[in-house]
């Protein structure tokens, strides 16, 4: 299970070419991204969600759930402190808040129970931040078993997996078991949205591309973005 | 009194009935709130998947019924099409504006046929509405409860028509229907023109699948 080191250097390379072309348009590296989808649906149709139906019908859902929370409270952590760095000090303190509730009565993560008592989760990452700080968005990019992502939320990602926490596990076998299990989870909990995409897209790569672009300025408003100007 | 009579009277009495209900419904819906209205058709629509025992079983027609029935008249299918394609609406013939539309809608119905198919009983928070009564435009706002993940914000649409409030786009999670579909109307329009989106569409709803 090497798949994180080999994630970050399909990232490192993809992002390399993105630098090269000019961001006039939202996806000026449509023909390689189109390309890179292809080996994307060809890996995931046959491998990850074929694995991903297993692991979702094996793993009874209190489990799914407790793994999924584990994962949600160490990113609230991050979000708390994406808050902090974009000067939301609020929304800060309200993941932090999040965060040790879940963690002291909340066995350690397991359990969400902010959640269950009304307290949103913040859903701040460093891709936000960037965006905040007015770091250009950089051209759309698709990676292979990663998904979409630009060039300002992959340098997001890249911050993110080095910041840790699970990077700094010294045994290799439980990092990569975590990352393995991390990244089976988050797919199983998309098996959903994958098969309404498959209905509802004319053209599935646009369909993504459009409602992963449009997801993230939502997350950088805070869900309340401005009205977008229309482009004839 | 003969049984022909007695049936003439009865039926009668139900025609009375009928033009009274709908004497009744229509001023209320004329004056239904928008809010009011998206959180009784949902409410509505999943009493009767949740007690349909064809729509339990996953009988995906049974359910598109349902959704044409319940949902589709509260839609404005036109507009939402309209505002999918942009400059090129004006292209398009009245005739070819029709087609569109209802293949536009179909597409739609079988999407969320398909969504519904996955329902489980999460619970909906319908949060309170801002409005002035000279609104013709409203958002009205949803949040989806799932039981173990993340609550997904469902905002409405809405425009004001003779017969009540229409929903024009759906934004789930931050993610509009019609602004979605925008950049894929385009590119058909791009590669074959108003027809070749024409039979995109309908090749999409005799299930080809998508590129």
């Amino acid at each position: 299970m090497k798949t994180m080191p080999r994630l970050i250097a399909a990232t490192a390379l993809a992002l390399l070419a993105g630098c090269a072309a000019t961001p006039s348009k939202v996806d000026p590296l449509e023909p390689m991204n189109r390309a890179l989808y292809k080996v994307h649906d060809v890996l995931d149709t046959n491998i990850v969600k074929p694995v991903a139906e297993g692991y979702a019908t094996v793993v009874p859902q209190f489990m799914r759930t407790g793994f999924a929370n584990v994962f949600n409270n160490i990113d609230d952590l991050f979000s708390a402190v994406n808050g902090l760095l974009q000067g939301k000090p609020e929304k800060a303190g309200n993941d932090l808040g999040r965060v040790l509730i879940n963690t002291f009565f909340g066995m350690g993560g397991l359990i969400d129970i902010a959640s269950d008592a009304g307290i949103e989760r913040g859903n701040e990452d460093f891709g936000q931040t960037f965006a905040v700080w007015g770091i250009p968005q950089g051209p759309y990019l698709f990676i292979p078993l990663f998904g979409p992502t630009t060039v300002r939320d992959g340098a997001g990602v890249i911050v993110r997996i080095a910041v840790g926490p699970v990077g700094y596990i010294n045994d290799v076998a439980l990092r990569n078991s975590i990352y393995g299990v991390g990244y089976v989870d988050l797919r199983s909990q998309v098996l959903e949205s994958g098969s309404i995409v498959d209905t509802a897209a004319l053209d599935r790569y646009i369909f993504i591309r459009n409602a992963y672009l449009q997801r993230r300025r939502y997350l950088i408003y805070d869900g309340k973005p401005p009205p977008e100007p229309e482009d004839e | 009194m003969s049984l022909t009579t007695k049936t003439r009277g009865l039926r009668a009495i139900g025609a009375a009935c009928v033009a009274v209900l709908i004497a009744a419904a229509l001023p209320a819906n004329a004056q239904e709130a928008p809010d009011a209205m998206v959180k009784r058709v949902s409410q509505d629509v999943i009493a009767t998947i949740k007690a349909d025992p064809l729509v339990q079983a996953g009988n995906e027609a049974r359910i598109r019924e349902v959704i044409e029935a319940k949902l589709v008249p509260n839609f404005d299918f036109p507009r939402m099409t309209a505002l999918a394609m942009g400059k090129n609406w004006r292209a398009a013939s009245p005739e070819q504006q029709k087609r569109l539309a209802d293949e536009f809608k179909t597409l739609l119905v079988r999407t969320y046929s398909g969504a519904l198919t996955k329902y489980r009983d999460e619970a909906i928070d319908y949060k309170p509405l801002r409005m002035s009564p000279a609104d013709t435009d409203v958002t009205v706002r949803t949040l989806v409860m799932k039981s173990g993940g993340q609550p997904i914000q469902i905002d409405y649409s809405l425009t004001k028509a003779a017969d009540g409030w229409k929903v024009f786009d759906v934004v789930i999670g931050g993610v509009s229907l019609v602004t979605n579909y925008r950049d894929e109307f385009n590119e058909q329009m791009k590669n074959g023109g108003v027809d070749g989106l024409i039979k995109t569409l309908s090749d999409r709803n005799k299930g080809v699948a998508a590129k």
